[in-house]
């Protein structure tokens, strides 16, 4: 179950590394308001991002992606698990330190409507992260960088002075965007960054993306649901079911050769853009199953084609079958 | 924004006209004059008592008393009250500082309690604090005023002794003695009117709170590396406010309606028993006054809420 294996000996120190990250949410019930039960959102994952890589993270909804990002950045406190940011050891940071991690770690959120405070302008929500910080010496100096950062992204300076429900969606990413650069972070959480745009806009916003890493060198945690998205900006993908990795590898390799039996389902479901093309479409049965209540063994059996009686009594682990590429399958 | 005032207030004439209207014809068309009394007087002949309702115009056509009491009311003449015998506006101008001082108090008070409580139950919602915040906050406002005014009257004044129950206005101390006694006589009153206003402000104030602190931008507030305490009172408080400023704006005129309460059980000498004892005793131009300050200050209220809001949320603009 652990990645050293797959990572090659030549590979630069990882920026981050994720070991066995576990996040419980705890169900309250009864009369005395006791635990009677918890939600596994996350059970034991593990990966590593590399300096300037994108490591895509997919999977449905619900599936713990998303609850996976914030316990990196501790926005949700993580139950158990080890994490680890350029040798830094995330989980037993607090107050100032912690405070200082979120200089070199920023989140983009999925709704680029609710993440803007309404009530301060862009010049002001951009600059608070550059106060908190220290990074502005002066009044002049803290308006240039606000300015700097908003043609970055491809805003322009006057708007420093609006408030964001004058923007679109897609100039409200950008924002997002300027306001998470603007520390000069060396890892950024995507948190669904383009779901909830156009998909004309989706593309800008991914450019914008790509630019700033090859210009700043960011790595970013790039969580999605959209395939072809992940699959056009990742390096290396990882594809979660129900809390847990259930496959890692290179971007390429996973989306034409995939391992594991979810994995090629949920591929064979997105669209081919040419209607002459007939796939061969693997359809699973039923829903996906309660994280309150997960199946034993590997949590994909119950709908899975080519289960056995092993699936439902072991976990399989996480192993490498190629180079770089990991599937926690018995069979594959 | 001084055009937007100007615009505003030229709105608020014509809604005080026709207030002032229906009120003026409602208590005309209402049964009982304020010579009503002088009928069951034996020693007042009838013909007496019509040369007075002459004298005072009171046989008119009530259009044109309304006219007149409002061409009166511009001239700065508010009436005569024939109960007191003194100008209306002598006695509402006696009334209104003790009045303002037990409201404003209890308002102040209210929000000291409310908004902190509120925040802190909405920080943890459903913590041992939330749960306590709640059931008193229930408590509070399930008690009306006239309940917990007696009990604390039992308890204070009549069995402890501590505390005077009867409130006036013409206290006989001079210098620190004074403040002690005005102080003094105030605590219970204002504790009663401020706690019951505070028990819904709480209930409000978390409401509000819960309902931002889910938001995305918070939790961007908290990945800025902003402490906890700046991000709820920059990020959390200030946007929860919105909703509460415009509770405690609109509330402001019923509260004054519902100090008459307080204001009777504890005998303050304030704008609201003079409605009362106006009422009974049918002192029509008190009663029409009075009504119409509250008229104003309903009006003057909705004004400042308006402009609290632009302040505090940018997206409204003064057009």
């Amino acid at each position: 179950m652990t990645e050293a294996v797959a990572a090659p000996a030549t590979a630069p120190a990882p920026l981050l590394t994720v070991r066995n990250l576990t996040k419980a949410f705890p169900i309250k019930g009864g009369l005395l308001k006791r635990q009677i039960g918890s939600v596994r959102a996350v059970d034991g994952v593990n990966f590593h991002i590399e300096p300037s890589e994108t490591f895509g993270l997919v999977g449905e909804s619900g599936c713990g992606k998303s609850t996976t990002g914030r316990c990196v950045l501790r926005l949700i406190e993580p139950s158990s698990g080890e994490l680890n940011f350029e040798g830094k050891d995330v989980i037993s940071l607090s107050g100032e330190s912690l405070r200082a991690l979120r200089r070199d770690i920023q989140i983009i959120f999925q709704d680029p409507y609710a993440s803007l405070n309404p009530r301060m302008t862009i010049g002001a929500i951009i600059g608070e992260a550059l106060t908190i910080h220290g990074l502005a010496k002066s009044r002049r100096h803290y308006e240039e960088r606000i300015v700097h950062l908003l043609e970055t992204v491809g805003l322009q300076a006057d708007h420093m002075t609006r408030y964001p429900h004058e923007f679109s969606g897609g100039q409200r990413q950008r924002i997002g965007i300027a306001r998470a650069i603007a520390v000069e972070p060396k890892l950024i959480i995507c948190d669904e960054p383009v779901s909830a745009l156009d998909v004309s806009i989706q593309a800008q916003v991914i450019n914008l993306l790509e630019d700033l890493q090859q210009k700043f060198g960011i790595a970013y945690l790039f969580v999605a649901h959209d395939l072809s998205v992940v699959e056009h900006i990742s390096r290396r993908v990882a594809v979660m079911y129900l809390g847990r990795i259930v496959e890692t590898a290179p971007s390429r390799q996973l989306y034409s050769t995939p391992k594991h039996p979810y994995t090629e389902a949920l591929l064979s479901a997105v669209p081919i853009p040419d209607p002459s093309v007939k796939r061969k479409r693997v359809r699973l049965k039923g829903e996906v199953p309660s994280p309150i209540n997960p199946p034993s063994g590997c949590h994909f059996h119950t709908r899975c084609p080519i289960a056995k009686d092993v699936c439902s009594k072991e976990v399989p682990p996480l192993k490498a079958s190629d180079e770089g590429h990991l599937v926690a399958c018995h069979f594959r | 924004m001084g055009n937007y005032l100007l615009r505003r207030l030229i709105v608020a004439l014509p809604s005080l006209l026709g207030i002032s209207l229906i009120l003026f014809v409602l208590l005309a068309l209402a049964p009982g004059d304020p010579f009503g009394e002088l009928a069951s007087n034996p020693n007042v002949p009838p013909e007496v008592r019509e040369a007075l309702r002459i004298k005072f115009g009171m046989n008119d056509p009530v259009l044109v008393r309304y006219v007149r009491w409002l061409v009166a009311m511009f001239q700065g003449d508010w009436g005569f009250s024939f109960a007191s015998r003194v100008n209306v506006d002598t006695l509402i101008l006696q009334r209104i500082p003790t009045t303002l001082y037990v409201v404003g108090t209890a308002q102040i008070l209210a929000l000291a309690v409310a908004l902190p409580v509120g925040v802190l139950a909405a920080r943890r919602p459903y913590s041992i604090f939330d749960q306590i915040a709640n059931t008193f906050a229930f408590i509070g406002f399930s008690l009306p005023t006239f309940f917990t005014g007696l009990l604390l009257i039992l308890i204070f004044s009549v069995n402890l002794g501590w505390l005077p129950f009867v409130y006036r206005a013409d206290l006989q101390a001079t210098g620190w003695q004074w403040w002690w006694e005005s102080i003094k006589q105030a605590i219970m009153p204002i504790t009663v009117l401020g706690l019951y206003q505070a028990a819904s402000y709480t209930r409000y104030v978390r409401s509000a709170v819960l309902d931002v602190i889910k938001l995305d931008y918070v939790t961007t507030a908290r990945s800025k590396g902003l402490d906890e305490r700046k991000v709820i009172v920059k990020h959390v408080v200030r946007n929860a406010l919105i909703p509460v400023v415009t509770l405690v704006a609109l509330q402001m005129p019923t509260v004054f309606g519902g100090a008459i309460v307080t204001e009777q059980i504890f005998r303050i000498p304030g704008i609201g028993s003079l409605l009362i004892s106006a009422i009974l005793a049918n002192d029509t131009p008190v009663i029409m006054a009075v009504t119409f300050v509250f008229a104003c200050l309903v009006v003057l209220f909705n004004l400042i809420a308006d402009i609290l809001y632009g302040w505090l949320d940018p997206r409204i603009s003064f057009r």
